[in-house]
């Protein structure tokens, strides 16, 4: 068997298979989003690495072609407005209640971001497709809205084991990174997720996996069944950082809700372009305690 | 049990009505559900289109609401609320972003998943433009690749448009802006070809100032009912598109004393799990401090 092994390592040289590591460093973690790099990121309630995305803005990483699965709140708007973001693919970027995302808005009709209209269920169904190792994904409904016209990458066949019945095919995603914020991980990197599962599936089809977490589990999460359920095994994931408040201005399920005040402050200062630098300033290049 | 499991009378049966028979239904299930004007009270806007959504509502077993709906999520969990109090079929209500009013595990896609099941009976879209033939929009005005207004996105809408058998449209704004000849880009269309497998779409536009119910085979919007405080002519003046309507007009019945109550003490707290903002500014309802970070 041994003598396999260095077969093996010289087919894919880079490729150690993933290791998940628990580091100190936020900075150090983030390394591998690198200028240009596919990023990955959940909707805004299902744990969003909101530190790790100040960092990501101080650190200025550009050309990002960002994708929130299936939508992004304060987090798409924040990249945006700092420069971060080429390319966007999403199915919607607002505040949610607190009103429209400004410098997402601005960034669209100045053209300065590149846009890839989806709706929530393709973007599910292309991660989906991606884990699978498939090249593609059908889905329902899609046929007469525009969003087709302006995504020739999204295809209507007509179904080969029906009569007539067209349908479209979507195709798989493979992010290079994803990244999100979860409550707890334990020391072999096993990440506790909840019934937030897409999660699972963004890292199943991500290359690399980064996590900011709330706390350290010290028990092994796989080896008790309620945890299991929920758990995004380590084997998936790159690199895991403590951050505590790490969705900060945004909820954690079942830890903490939306910082409403915040998001108030947030969407008032970014409505100008000053006003965006003022809370830059603020909040971002300053670090700050949550 | 958790409170969005239990279901008084066991399990719903699904009450489906074809396309065609919508209009009916809907007209049917609006004057079942009308009740004595309540005066003594201001009654908000929010409150009156919550209680025209519920009544619209009616019979289903699952009712799901999207993202920013506040006001759709004010009417399902009325009319899981009603249903309790009148020992009726207790419905599902999965609320998106929520954790105490869903019961949904697999996570964001599961919403999508039990929709193209065919296990979502009712659903709730909106538009920054909606034409009269039932076309929604929610990306932006002008052309698309040098857009004069960007709306956030499509969400689900070009998929649950499709696939949930009723869509409540709703749209607080009812202006020439809003309500459009014909939209500048079709997030999701009200009809489709008939070799487009289709069960579900549009039965009504809810506005601030009046109740529109679909035909699915016309293809067009008929008046039902103004809100108090409109009038026709308001709503002739302030429509971008041609609609049908019957020769007497009736006026939109106010909440009871009852469905208000409901809002204001039941409902209120539950829906500032995700809209605080709503929740404050319609009932007054400020989320206790240890409740958001617990």
């Amino acid at each position: 068997m041994a003598r396999f092994l260095p077969l093996l390592a010289a087919t894919k040289p880079e490729y150690l298979g993933p290791m998940a590591r628990i580091i100190r460093s936020l900075d150090e973690a983030l390394a591998p989003i690198t200028d240009g790099c596919m990023l990955a990121v959940p909707r805004e309630t299902s744990g969003v690495a909101m530190a790790a995305t100040r960092a990501l803005v101080r650190r200025g990483v550009k050309h990002l072609h960002l994708i929130a699965l299936p939508t992004s709140t304060v987090q798409a708007d924040l990249l945006i407005g700092a420069g971060c973001v080429d390319m966007l693919e999403t199915s919607a970027v607002s505040l949610s209640e607190f009103g429209p995302a400004p410098r997402f808005t601005a960034a669209i009709l100045a053209g300065e971001i590149k846009m890839r209209d989806a709706t929530c269920p393709a973007l599910h169904a292309q991660f989906q497709a991606a884990e699978k190792g498939v090249p593609f994904m059908p889905l329902r409904g899609l046929i007469g809205s525009d969003l087709m016209t302006h995504r020739p990458d999204w295809k209507v066949v007509d179904n080969p084991f029906g009569n007539n019945d067209p349908i479209v095919l979507l195709p798989a995603l493979k992010p290079d990174v994803a990244l999100f914020h979860a409550p707890l991980a334990d020391r072999d990197g096993n990440v506790y997720i909840g019934t937030q599962r897409e999660l699972v599936t963004m890292a199943h089809a991500a290359q690399r996996t980064i996590v900011t977490v709330e706390e350290i589990h010290d028990a092994d999460l796989l080896r008790d069944p309620l945890f299991a359920a929920g758990t995004l095994p380590g084997f998936y994931v790159e690199t895991i950082v403590l951050e505590q408040r790490g969705a900060w201005p945004l909820p954690l399920p079942d830890r903490y809700g939306i910082d409403a005040v915040h998001m108030s402050e947030y969407a008032r200062l970014a409505a100008t372009p000053e006003g965006f630098a003022q809370y830059l300033d603020r909040y971002v290049y300053e670090k700050r305690a949550a | 049990m958790p409170d969005h499991c239990r279901s008084k009378n066991g399990l719903a049966s699904l009450a489906y009505v074809p396309g065609t028979h919508v209009f009916s239904e809907i007209l049917q299930t609006w004057m079942a559900g009308t009740s004595p004007a309540m005066t003594d009270t201001k009654i908000r806007d929010e409150e009156l289109l919550a209680d025209v959504i519920c009544r619209l509502i009616g019979n289903a077993r699952h009712i799901a609401v999207g993202a920013a709906s506040p006001i759709p999520a004010t009417a399902a969990l009325l009319a899981r609320e009603r249903a309790d109090l009148h020992n009726a079929a207790r419905p599902y209500v999965s609320l998106l972003g929520s954790r105490a009013h869903t019961f949904f595990t697999d996570g964001s896609r599961e919403l999508f998943d039990c929709a193209g099941q065919g296990r979502i009976d009712v659903f709730f879209l909106s538009g920054g433009q909606i034409d009269g033939e039932g076309n929604i929009n929610l990306v932006s005005v002008g052309d698309y690749e040098r857009p004069k207004a960007r709306f956030p996105g499509s969400f689900g809408s070009a998929y649950l448009y499709y696939v949930v058998p009723r869509v409540i449209l709703f749209r607080v704004e009812h202006s020439r802006r809003t309500l459009v000849p014909k939209v500048d880009f079709i997030s999701a269309p009200g009809g489709s070809d008939d070799n487009v497998v289709r069960p579900g779409g549009p039965v009504a536009l809810v506005t601030n100032r009046c109740l529109f119910a679909f035909d699915r085979v016309q293809r067009r919007f008929r008046l039902v009912s103004v809100h108090p405080g409109h009038s026709v002519e308001e709503v002739d003046e302030n429509t971008g598109f041609a609609f049908d309507r019957p020769a007497q007009v009736p006026l939109t019945p106010a909440p009871s004393a009852e469905t208000l109550r409901l809002m204001r003490t039941t409902v209120a707290p539950m829906l500032a799990e995700v809209y605080p903002e709503f929740a404050r500014r319609v009932f007054g309802y400020v989320v206790p401090t240890a409740a958001m970070n617990g």
